[in-house]
């Protein structure tokens, strides 16, 4: 069977922000829905499902939830916050070998409404983390990317302003972006770096938000994608890899996992940075958006300081990246890959209304960063 | 024998063993000289199971550091310094700065092990700043 070009035919939010109406699996069952008939599909269609924090065998509990009696393709790949972006990646194979034909991938969470956010995490005193790092109360995950941030600061000259121009574009996309948790409210540098320390050199205001939120992503047929209510979008290329969850085993603090995804991902579509109109880069921390234009060649390693400077990827600027707000100022329900393949899709197809990159934009990216800064899963999109 | 169990797991139980002594201690490959932390089965260069102990001079470098101002540990009060070592032996530890100038503690200080009492478990290695 020759191989099948593949698309993302829908997509849907759910809910966000402050959820108390919804339980994570009817908020699921809403996007899954209106993703759906964006792809001019129904759940009688489905026959792939990819999720992941959706409980133990979080497959089982959203397929039976949603009535999906028809599943041959299954993945519950746990990358953390970019397993949604690895989905994808696994997707595009599974749809283009013709494992599946319509894939489906959801999350939705309300570890704010629920408070089932913690500092105090219990760990199996036995495992290695539980020996050997917990006890040193590094805050998860917040030091981890605290340290990585300090390294780079070292090794080159990283200071906090430009971190905090990272912050400060992406809320001033959160001001075009009606359904951004910061909307209305305006942010500059002095705001981020005057900011209370969370984990030095890291500020409140380098951490993104804690929200409720969910969404849905229909992965299926460029053929299927034709007959889809909205336009479909191609998914040119993914990639994905992993460092290390043990912070002291790092190799190199100051080189993600994103150096072997996004290389993967950009091989497989035929594309390089210079390419990109459009990014979405997963804004856990302002420091994970500094790491993703250095590992993904938007410019050298230790440049991205200066690389951000002067609002580049605020509106306006050479680069526009988090475009929806991003997890800085949207919302970060725990884990934010999906919401990154939403505005990439929302953004090539130009719907994106007031937060709409001009010149309409050919090539989009989303790159999730998982974890400790421990994963990352790259896919190309491209209209 | 004692009736306690040895602290850690069958890998790890002799890092925690000289932890009670006072000793840090980190692994090291006969068969190709490779050290490595956190303890493993196998050489991760050479993939040799002749992989034993060496005792370290406990002298290190501040590789990164990062202020937490936020409560991990219950009556563990922030702020504290929580570092990424380099021993002089090579392996990196994730390890808290303590003592009086903790705070100031920056990249690339020379720090040397100190040992924290546990109730439960063995002492905890955590690093003092070296006298400049």
């Amino acid at each position: 069977m020759p191989r099948r070009d593949v698309c993302i035919a829908g997509v849907a939010e759910s809910a966000l922000g402050e959820v108390h109406d919804e339980t994570e699996l009817s908020m699921v069952q809403l996007a899954a829905r209106n993703a759906l008939a964006e792809a001019g599909l129904t759940f009688a269609d489905v026959d792939g499902l990819a999720v992941n924090f959706m409980g133990e065998q979080g497959t089982v509990q959203v397929g039976e939830y949603l009535g999906l009696h028809r599943l041959r393709w299954l993945d519950s790949t746990d990358l953390g916050g970019a397993a949604f972006e690895a989905h994808v990646h696994h997707a595009l194979t599974a749809v283009a070998e013709g494992r599946c034909e319509v894939a489906l991938v959801a999350y939705a969470s309300r570890q704010r409404t629920r408070r089932t956010r913690t500092f105090n995490r219990v760990v199996d005193p036995y495992s290695i983390p539980g020996q050997f790092e917990y006890p040193h109360a590094l805050p998860p995950p917040v030091g981890r990317y605290a340290l990585i941030a300090a390294r780079h600061m070292h090794e080159f000259g990283t200071t906090s302003e430009q971190l905090a121009e990272i912050a400060v574009a992406a809320r001033r996309w959160a001001n075009r972006n009606p359904k951004a948790w910061s909307h209305g409210r305006e942010l500059t540098v002095e705001d981020v770096v005057s900011s209370r320390l969370i984990s030095s050199p890291l500020h409140l205001r380098d951490c993104c938000l804690v929200t409720d939120g969910g969404g849905a992503v229909v992965v299926t047929t460029a053929e299927r994608g034709r007959d889809a209510a909205k336009r479909a979008v191609h998914v040119l290329g993914a990639g994905e890899s992993q460092t290390v969850r043990h912070i002291a085993e790092s190799r190199d603090l100051t080189v993600s996992a994103g150096a072997i995804s996004g290389r993967e991902a950009f091989a497989q579509a035929g594309i390089a940075a210079a390419d990109v109109d459009v990014l979405q880069p997963y804004d856990s921390f302002t420091i994970t958006v500094l790491m993703a234009l250095e590992d993904l060649g938007f410019c050298a390693k230790g440049e991205g300081g200066p690389f951000v400077e002067g609002g580049r990827l605020a509106p306006d600027g050479d680069l526009p990246a988090m475009t929806s707000g991003g997890g800085l100022s949207y919302c970060h329900p725990g884990a934010f890959g999906l919401f990154l393949l939403i505005e990439a899709v929302r953004q090539l197809r130009g719907e994106a209304d007031e937060r709409q990159v001009p010149g309409d934009p050919e090539i989009a990216v989303a790159h999730g960063v998982g974890g400790y800064f421990s994963t990352a899963a790259t896919v190309v999109l491209g209209r | 024998m004692s009736g306690a169990p040895p602290y850690g797991d069958p890998v790890t139980a002799p890092f925690w063993a000289a932890a009670a002594r006072h000793e840090l201690v980190v692994q090291e490959c006969g068969a190709c000289g490779a050290r490595q932390f956190a303890p493993r089965r196998l050489c991760l260069a050479c993939a040799s199971d002749d992989v034993g102990w060496l005792t370290c001079s406990g002298a290190g470098t501040v590789h990164s550091v990062t202020v937490s101002h936020l409560e991990v540990i219950p009556g563990l009060a922030p702020p504290y310094p929580v570092a990424i070592v380099e021993l002089a032996e090579g392996p990196h530890l994730l390890a808290r700065i303590v003592g009086d100038d903790a705070l100031a503690a920056a990249i690339g200080d020379a720090v040397h092990v100190a040992w924290e009492p546990r109730e439960d478990a063995p002492p905890l290695p955590v690093f003092r700043r070296a006298a400049p």
